[in-house]
């Protein structure tokens, strides 16, 4: 963005959204909303407050067990999907309709099936996010040129040579696009599953922050959920971009 | 002028390899879904320490039967013998050079070379020297350590020539290795092969559409006709491979040989 022949760097959008933040929260008339700057205070006390420690470390954990399951389970699935057609037969069709089903109103009956604690949070990280890893992973194999794959056996690859030195590689670029939007859904799921839940981790912390009025801690933890997903999000785009030269070049 | 002969003389009893042929490819006939009848009945020799090249207009059936040759694709009916021995799947005595290169994106010029090496599990330093050998031959030293999207198209089927060498097969099959490189290049290209091919004492079987390009090439061309392929004929062009190549392109066999089977072929083409 160039304003007046200055190049304006992308993040001064956000100065120009929390300014504005700023004087509507000022002004009182939106009373859910503080002023940034008293969020901002509040975020520095509440990352030092031990129960939010507790709290984030929880949620942080089951998140990672969450999606380390969903990655190993979705890029299998997307494999065996785009690998075998008969595969794909029986399972194309679930895998369609979990990416694209309205997945928070199962967290409730997760609850019931996985009571109240980390468990069910990792469950829903799993949910939310393996069937569009399995996705994406279908069709960067799907993509894979044939002559790739006839190369690999031209030189007698084995089938394990052939998926680990190959395939694997060729589909890398969609593997990581589909890990990237899985994760982005699992910070969701777990926002929603927390919410609805609100008796474990960063979700009780939420549901007590509304309940007591101290909005300025509710949207510090916003905040921090903001940057969290973000910050995933752009070290996983980084990731794509190195990998980004040789999507462009196959054939 | 005769230039054609006819193919049926060089049938051969199963199980030997009289005249020298690495290759024999016996009644092989190839439907595709069943319903596509790409080859039929085809019966060809390939001589050993020879370049034969697969003619024919498109559809004819040439890939098919070079990837038949390969073990990549499986006949409907017939048998490839190479070396004296019936094969039904790729084998270290068959290297690939592929029409769009097929090389690792993600992969080094050196580790693409020594691409068939890894597979078959050589240590690093062995296949390394040997990648490094090869890639001096065709003419590409002080490129191992760049990627594929960094070579030119001419540079990259360097690379997939220096990968078939590299696992020192008997027969190279090339898949019209020349298709996606511009005309000077290809040139230059083809002249090389040829001068590295005579040093290195392989036997060739190329795919190719183009009439000068097949002439220029080889020992053997096997025309082919449109589906169902079916030999037509097979030419041998004498041709003295002694003189330069801008004389072969002015040599007056060179020239009555692409116009024979120009005539040949253009009957194909209504």
């Amino acid at each position: 963005m160039k304003i007046l022949g200055y190049r304006i760097p992308a993040a001064a959008s956000l100065l120009i959204w929390g300014v504005l933040w700023e004087i509507v929260g000022r002004s009182g008339t939106v009373f859910i909303l503080p002023p940034l700057s008293d969020v901002l205070s509040a975020l520095v006390e509440l990352v030092e407050r031990s129960s939010f420690q507790t709290a984030a470390l929880e949620t942080l954990e089951s998140f990672a067990i969450g999606m380390t399951v969903a990655i190993i389970g979705g890029v299998a699935l997307g494999f065996l999907m785009g690998r075998n057609a008969a595969a794909n037969n029986v399972l194309g069709m679930w895998v369609n309709i979990m990416a694209s089903a309205p997945l928070s109103s199962l967290v409730p009956v997760l609850m019931l099936l996985f009571g109240l604690g980390q468990l069910t949070i990792v469950v829903t990280v799993i949910l939310f996010s393996i069937w569009i890893i399995a996705l994406d992973t279908y069709a960067g194999v799907r993509h894979i040129s044939t002559s790739l794959d006839e190369m690999a056996k031209s030189f007698s690859a084995s089938s394990w040579q052939l998926l680990t030195k190959v395939l694997f590689w060729a589909a890398l670029p969609e593997i990581l696009a589909g890990i990237r939007i899985g994760l982005i859904r699992a910070v969701k799921g777990i926002v929603i599953g927390q919410l609805l839940i609100s008796v474990v981790a960063l979700g009780r912390l939420f549901r007590t922050f509304s309940d007591n009025f101290q909005f300025e801690n509710f949207w510090a933890l916003t905040l921090i959920l903001f940057v969290f997903a973000l910050g995933f999000s752009s070290v996983l785009g980084w990731l794509e971009h190195k990998v980004e030269y040789y999507a462009g070049s196959r054939i | 002028m005769s230039l054609a002969t006819d193919m049926t003389d060089t049938v051969k009893t199963p199980g030997a390899i009289d005249g020298g042929n690495v290759v024999e490819v016996r009644n092989v006939t190839k439907f595709y879904d069943g319903d596509i009848h790409a080859l039929d009945s085809v019966d060809l020799g390939f001589p050993a320490g020879q370049m034969t090249t697969l003619l024919g207009p498109s559809g004819c059936g040439k890939t098919t039967m070079l990837k038949i040759i390969a073990g990549l694709l499986e006949p409907t009916s017939g048998e490839i013998f190479v070396n004296g021995k019936q094969v039904t799947g790729p084998g270290p005595e068959r290297a690939f050079v592929f029409q769009d290169f097929a090389l690792l994106p993600w992969a080094t010029v050196l580790r693409n070379v020594a691409f068939g090496l890894e597979l078959r599990g050589d240590s690093k330093a062995e296949r390394e020297e040997i990648g490094r050998h090869y890639i001096a031959e065709v003419g590409l030293s002080g490129f191992e350590q760049k990627y594929p999207h960094e070579l030119s198209g001419g540079m990259r089927q360097r690379v997939g020539l220096a990968r078939a060498l590299a696992v020192n097969a008997d027969v190279l099959l090339m898949d019209e290795p020349f298709s996606a490189v511009d005309e000077q290049t290809r040139r230059k290209f083809q002249e090389d092969l040829l001068h590295l091919l005579s040093a290195e004492k392989k036997s060739v079987i190329f795919v190719t559409h183009s009439i000068e390009e097949a002439v220029y090439v080889s020992d053997q061309i096997v025309l082919l006709s449109p589906r169902p392929g079916r030999i037509h004929s097979t030419i041998r062009p004498d041709i003295d491979r002694g003189i330069s190549p801008d004389d072969i392109r002015r040599d007056k066999n060179y020239l009555d040989t692409v116009e024979t089977i120009w005539q040949d072929l253009r009957k194909y083409l209504d």
